[in-house]
């Protein structure tokens, strides 16, 4: 806000009779201390930012809501564009790939939709705390709630986007039944790994500015590296290209269930292990790194 | 009750200023790939010590003043003082609901009504939803604004009604400690001047002042205390007339330390 001018209107303000204001609450309640423990000050960041969670899921939700504010559908326009494009490509790649729509449409909805997810939490977790730091700077804020309002704020517009699925549920004889719920165990597990990647990529970002646009560009092949719009099976003979993908286990875990498809065995593997490394990676670096991340946004 | 307190106990700072080049990834992989020759280039970061073993104990009732030239350290402590910026040594501990007004618009979205304002606002302090919704009647009331004005975005305010609601946020929801920098006051005479009232019943009612500023007269109608800052250190601490007097005394003395 830079309207700094024009303050003559205020005038009218200070004949207000002086108010009284209440009475703080207890000193005690609002302690700030350092540490030289660094895994005791991460401790007390990540228990604050939990503790605090009105305030992001706050932010979270006013991110989404004022990106779409002024359009008359809301945040559903993001819906609307969705749909668009997976009508588009399901048309599109439906003839070129030789398959039924009615099997390719739910593949092509599902694996856009959590690629969305997923690439988003990838690509705004470099923002994490830079796109704060105007508050970083300034506050005392836990650090850790910053990538707590990237994975909500995505959450949101991925709930969104999952009216699509909705939709087609009733359009198409998509064979699933209550084994599609085991999506949002997957879904959780996405949360979760979001998390670690916002703070992790959050925090390298903030020291070097060059690395959104590295990770842009990655996503962006990785979307055509992945069976998103290409079925797995199509490309025979070289599932190893596909295995290694560790994009295409995160997808699949959310995918296979919504599409009545088992989940491989193996992908929970690559997923459990792509978890634990990145949490014990982001711990370590959280715990070392923390406390320069107002320095460096 | 354990009364607001700040205590400062041998808390150093330094910082590095980034280049250009010390911030680019692709930079930093190839220096480390060369032998990390590249990366040790004159373009290295440059260090810059802040702070050096500053000691400071602020007591309930303290009014304090930071005086000292530019670069001296006013800012950086008064980031160490809001808890933002985690010194390097040292050990900090604050006591008190505190609230810095480096920006009276800080933690408001323009896109955000009003109420999301006041709401945001008192989150970013620490107060819980239900503390905030005990103030918000106070909040509208002093803000002079209406309910239906509340409810628009406050890009569509005036300047003067953003100022308005801005700073009976920050003052209706009383802290006990209040840290301030001088651009407050100095960048704008006028507000200065319409605020003065409400701001000096905030002064009057906060238990902790600390202020950072150029300006002699501010100091001596707010403050009690002042602390000497300079390059980092701090050269003394006490009566405001006394530590003003030896200030002007040592940048008579050394007069391209002046401003």
């Amino acid at each position: 806000m830079e309207k700094r001018n024009g303050i003559g209107e205020v005038a009218a303000l200070w004949t207000v009779a002086n108010p009284v204001c209440a009475t703080p609450a207890r000193p005690a309640r609002h302690v700030w201390e350092t540490t030289s423990n660094r895994t005791a000050s991460m401790l007390r960041d990540i228990s604050a930012a939990l503790r605090r969670w009105p305030l992001w899921v706050r932010l979270g939700w006013q991110d989404v809501m004022l990106r779409y504010r002024r359009s008359l559908l809301g945040p559903f326009w993001l819906t609307l564009s969705m749909g668009v494009m997976i009508g588009i490509l399901g048309v599109i790649y439906g003839n070129i790939l030789r398959l039924p729509r009615v099997q390719y449409l739910p593949f092509l909805a599902t694996g856009v939709i959590v690629w969305g997810f997923i690439s988003a939490l990838v690509s705004e977790g470099c923002q994490t705390f830079i796109e704060s730091d105007w508050l970083i700077r300034q506050m005392d804020l836990p650090l850790a709630m910053f990538p707590m309002r990237v994975v909500w704020r995505n959450l949101i517009v991925f709930l969104h986007n999952a009216v699509i699925y909705l939709l087609l549920l009733l359009i198409l004889p998509i064979p699933v039944g209550w084994g599609a719920l085991a999506a949002i165990p997957a879904l959780l597990i996405l949360m979760a790994n979001g998390l670690w990647c916002g703070a992790l990529l959050g925090m390298i970002s903030a020291r070097f500015r060059d690395l959104p646009q590295i990770v842009a560009s990655l996503m962006q092949v990785a979307f055509f590296a992945t069976p998103i719009i290409w079925s797995a099976d199509a490309l025979t003979g070289n599932s190893g290209l596909v295995s290694a993908n560790p994009f295409f286990h995160l997808v699949e875990i959310v995918r296979a269930p919504l599409i009545g498809r088992p989940v491989p065995i193996f992908s929970w593997w690559v997923v459990g292990g792509i978890s634990v490394a990145g949490w014990a990676m982001t711990l370590l670096a959280f715990r070392h790194f923390h406390r320069r991340i107002s320095y460096w946004v | 009750m354990e009364a607001p307190c700040i205590q400062l106990d041998d808390v150093w700072l330094d910082y590095s200023i980034y280049g250009a080049k010390t911030r680019s990834l692709r930079h930093a992989v190839a220096s480390l790939a060369t032998g990390r020759r590249v990366w040790r280039g004159e373009d290295g970061p440059t260090r810059v010590q802040a702070l050096k073993g500053i000691d400071l104990d602020i007591r309930d009732g303290d009014r304090v003043g930071l005086i000292g030239s530019n670069g001296a350290g006013k800012t950086t402590l008064l980031r160490v003082l809001a808890g933002a910026m985690w010194p390097a040594r040292g050990h900090v501990r604050r006591v008190g609901l505190t609230s810095a007004l480096f920006d009276v618009y800080l933690g408001m979205n323009s896109e955000a009504s009003g109420w999301d304002n006041i709401t945001l606002r008192g989150l970013f302090l620490g107060l819980s939803v239900a503390e905030i919704r005990s103030h918000t009647e106070e909040i509208v009331s002093f803000s002079g604004l209406s309910r239906d004005q509340l409810s628009r975005p406050v890009r569509t305010f005036s300047s003067g009604m953003a100022l308005r609601l801005a700073l009976s946020v920050s003052t209706c929801l009383n802290p006990h400690i209040l840290l301030m920098d001088e651009w407050i006051w100095v960048s704008d005479a006028d507000f200065v001047q319409r605020a003065q009232q409400r701001m000096n019943d905030m002064i009057r009612q906060t238990r902790i002042l600390v202020i950072a500023t150029h300006a002699d007269y501010l100091i001596q109608q707010m403050c009690n205390k002042a602390v000497y800052l300079r390059h980092g250190e701090v050269i003394s601490v006490g009566p405001v007339d006394e530590t003003l007097a030896l200030y002007h005394a040592r940048r008579a003395a050394q007069p391209e330390e002046a401003i």
